[in-house]
């Protein structure tokens, strides 16, 4: 064979794309390096790094939470339903607004906090709940025999008219969260201290994802909701109502993007109309990154993405000799979106994508 | 053919990367690009738009070089406003838009014209400006603009203007690059609100000499504002003989500033300035607290959250912080026997920004300007040169305005500044320096 030969038996593309992967591995290994043995950047204790991968956690399973929506939908309808994220805002604007608003001026949240923030969790679920239905009911079901394009672009409609009623009941300003007085401070777990709302966060989003899961896996609803998404056909021959299981995986949805909303409220202390934008599409990107379709992965996706956002900026970023490098965390988080896309685009957990799916 | 696409992709990612690793320092580098090609009116282009003042105006000729406004006689003038009037950061772009509209009922007719105001909305960034600029130029009738509310908003924004011949005057862009020629400075711009380095300084001279801190950190959100106030803040604070032990910068539209304030609490401050708009400003207000390291460190912000919803959103955690700002406390009387209860009466509350007298200064110092260099006919047909209104206006000199004498200088800065700086006490910002 000689050279030129050689030469155009070589797969270029394949090459490229074998050097951009090496390159940004380089980088962050070069960043990491340089980062932990030569002291570049700001230097950091072990509690520094407890709390960045801690806060990382509890961030992530917000985000876990919110990526459980995107996941079920697109199980059972292979559709992305870009109005998620205004499912989620919609719990945090009503139960800011209306429920913790007037139970704080009050006095209520001072005396009964716990059952000031079970009233809280409640209107926030039924109100992403109820508006996850009515999106259900009049942008997607009458759509469910139309081309896949059809709904997406309707999702992100519904989206933007969601995003508008809010403002224009409520206004567009930021709108205060008031905190009960018991989740103030740190609490000492292990001989180490965490703050009392991350440490209620991530607790409280392991438990949902769990009974979650359960509910998929062991109850009649949730063998239904798997049967629609394996075949609806079938699930309709063998007396599953397919638009009844639909809209209850929606449901479900939105309730953990109402129990996502209270827990994002109580960490961030404020709501806006536009609020469910960016947490929207990092749900989306965990659940790309887990493997869309599949919940356990959405759940490790969410967890990943948000360890990689709260430690990537310190440890490689730094490393590298990036100023302002915290600003850069999206960068991260949306690079590692593209790069799942381009070469595992099944996820980590890698959710068979069977014939039907892909 | 799939793979050649994901080639071009990253090739795409890449050059995306590289354009967003240029220095930040120059705000004028993305800013040179897209307004131009939006905007393809040169020097000739305001002189198209002069010949109908030919045809029904026999007496008076347009000898402008950039063009003409023609008001026939009974037909308004037409100003126009960009600031900030919807979403996050809507107190600070209404509260200006009032000291305008107070402005303009308090002035009346002009020259015999009443004078119209058209409102739009800057969005508080780069994109709102463009577009409320694009707007404002595709209408010949406006005169001059009473814009921008945001820095980031005016640099884009600037640039339209000055091209088509305009002139805006802006109430409350405080970042130094606007009125610098080197960076995004452009004929046409004015502003009534202080330069950033002077304000810098004044939060530099507040934390060195009466707090007595020596080490500072400070945090932006890569806007215009933002960025060159930290910077001013820093450069100032470092020449005083302070040590700057961390700079850093978050997206505007962050949520979870805990590893931000991580690193910011590792670099060990005795003062955090992050002078960022209220929903980051907020957020890291809220947080800061909750920081092991960051318990005791003095918080200080800007002008860009002097405001009510600022204090509603960080009841509390704002306590003892201070905020910079003008200094409203003039020296006429006008301001509180008067203007307070105008903007009272007219709008049934309290002002909820700094920068409502800076925006009644910009419209008069606009209107006195007009009248200056309007011709007017027997009819009442009104002419205004748009060169020589820019030349009027940069010629301003010794107006008494609310927020003291106003002086333009040959770049656009008209302000008469004076920063106090404020502490939170009790839920309200009290003035404690100077």
């Amino acid at each position: 064979m000689t050279t030129s030969q050689r030469l155009r038996t070589i797969d270029w593309i394949g090459v490229a794309l074998w050097v951009f992967r090496a390159v940004i591995i380089i980088l962050v290994i070069v960043g990491t390096v340089r980062k932990l043995f030569f002291g570049a950047g700001t230097q950091y204790t072990a509690s520094d790094w407890i709390d960045f991968v801690v806060s990382g956690l509890s961030q992530g399973g917000l985000y876990a939470l919110i990526a459980l929506g995107y996941t079920m939908v697109y199980g059972v309808l292979f559709m992305i339903n870009f109005a998620h994220g205004e499912f989620f805002m919609s719990g945090a604007m009503t139960s800011t607004v209306l429920v913790a608003g007037t139970l704080s001026r009050s006095g209520f949240m001072d005396e009964q906090p716990v059952i000031y923030l079970v009233l809280v969790t409640f209107a926030a679920v039924l109100t992403s709940m109820g508006v996850a239905l009515l999106t259900e009911r009049v942008a997607y079901r009458p759509l469910r025999r139309a081309p896949r394009l059809v709904p997406l672009i309707t999702a992100i409609g519904a989206s933007f008219f969601w995003q508008y009623l809010f403002r224009g009941l409520f206004g567009g300003d930021l709108k205060p969260f008031p905190v009960p007085a018991i989740l103030d401070g740190r609490v000492t777990i292990l001989g180490l201290e965490f703050l009392k709302t991350r440490v209620v966060v991530f607790a409280v989003s392991i438990v949902a994802l769990l009974g979650l899961y359960l509910f998929v896996q062991r109850t009649k609803t949730g063998r239904a909701i798997r049967a629609v998404a394996e075949d609806k056909d079938v699930a309709t021959l063998m007396g599953v109502d397919v638009d009844r299981t639909i809209a209850t995986t929606f449901a479900v949805g939105a309730a953990m993007a109402g129990i996502a909303a209270v827990l994002w409220v109580l960490v961030f202390k404020q709501a806006n109309f536009f609020m469910g934008f960016v947490p929207g599409i990092k749900a989306f990107t965990a659940a790309v990154l887990g493997g869309i379709g599949s919940i356990p992965g959405a759940a490790l996706g969410g967890l990943f993405l948000g360890v990689i956002e709260a430690v990537g900026p310190p440890l490689f970023l730094e490393g590298l000799g990036l100023p302002g490098a915290h600003q850069l965390k999206d960068v991260i988080a949306f690079l590692l979106l593209v790069l799942v896309l381009i070469f595992r685009p099944q996820g980590i957990i890698g959710e068979r994508l069977a014939e039907k799916k892909a | 053919m799939k793979r050649l696409s994901l080639l071009l992709v990253m090739l795409l990612l890449a050059a995306l990367a590289l354009v967003a690793c240029q220095p930040t320092g120059g705000t004028n580098a993305p800013v040179e690009e897209a307004p131009v090609e939006e905007a393809p009116v040169d020097e000739a282009a305001p002189t198209d738009e002069a010949p109908p003042a030919e045809e029904d105006m026999g007496a008076m000729e347009c000898t402008d070089a950039i063009g003409c406004v023609e008001i026939a006689a009974g037909d308004p003038i037409q100003i126009a406003s960009a600031l900030v009037i919807s979403g996050p950061n809507a107190d600070l772009g209404l509260d200006s838009q009032h000291g305008v509209e107070i402005a303009l009922s308090r002035r009346g007719d002009v020259l015999g014209h009443s004078v119209e105001l058209i409102a739009e909305d800057d969005g508080c960034n780069a994109e709102g400006g463009q577009t409320a600029g694009n707007k404002i130029v595709a209408n010949p009738q406006i005169v001059g603009a009473i814009a921008t509310s945001c820095s980031g908003a005016g640099v884009p924004m600037a640039q339209i203007i000055s091209d088509a011949g305009y002139v805006m005057i802006s109430p409350s862009n405080t970042s130094p690059a606007l009125t610098d020629p080197a960076q995004a400075f452009k004929p046409g711009y004015l502003r009534t609100a202080h330069n950033d380095l002077i304000q810098g300084a004044a939060m530099a001279d507040y934390a060195y000499d009466v707090l007595g801190v020596t080490k500072a950190a400070a945090i932006h959100d890569g806007d215009p504002y933002t960025e060159g106030l930290a910077k001013a803040f820093s450069d100032a604070f470092e020449a005083k003989g302070g040590e700057m032990v961390a700079f850093e910068a978050e997206a505007a539209d962050a949520t979870n500033v805990e590893p931000l304030l991580t690193t910011v609490a590792a670099a060990g401050p005795e003062f955090l300035y992050y002078p960022v708009f209220i929903p980051l400003g907020s957020l890291i207000t809220n947080t800061a607290k909750n920081i092991s390291g960051l318990e005791d460190v003095y918080l200080a912000a800007a002008d860009g959250v002097q405001s009510p919803s600022f204090l509603e959103n960080t009841v509390d955690t704002s306590e003892g912080m201070f905020v910079s700002g003008p200094d409203l406390a003039f020296s006429n009387t006008f301001y509180q026997d008067e203007f307070l209860p105008m903007y009272m009466e007219m709008f049934g509350t309290e002002p909820t920004a700094p920068f409502h007298a800076h925006a009644y200064d910009a419209t008069m110092m606009l209107l006195n300007a007009i009248e200056t260099v309007a011709q007017q006919d027997a009819d009442g047909n009104l002419l205004i040169g748009r060169q020589a209104l820019r030349d009027a206006l940069y010629a301003t000199s010794g107006y008494e305005g609310i927020t003291g004498t106003l002086t333009c200088d040959e770049f656009g800065d008209c302000a008469d500044p004076k920063i106090s700086v404020s502490e939170v006490q009790g839920g309200e910002f009290v003035r404690v320096w100077p």
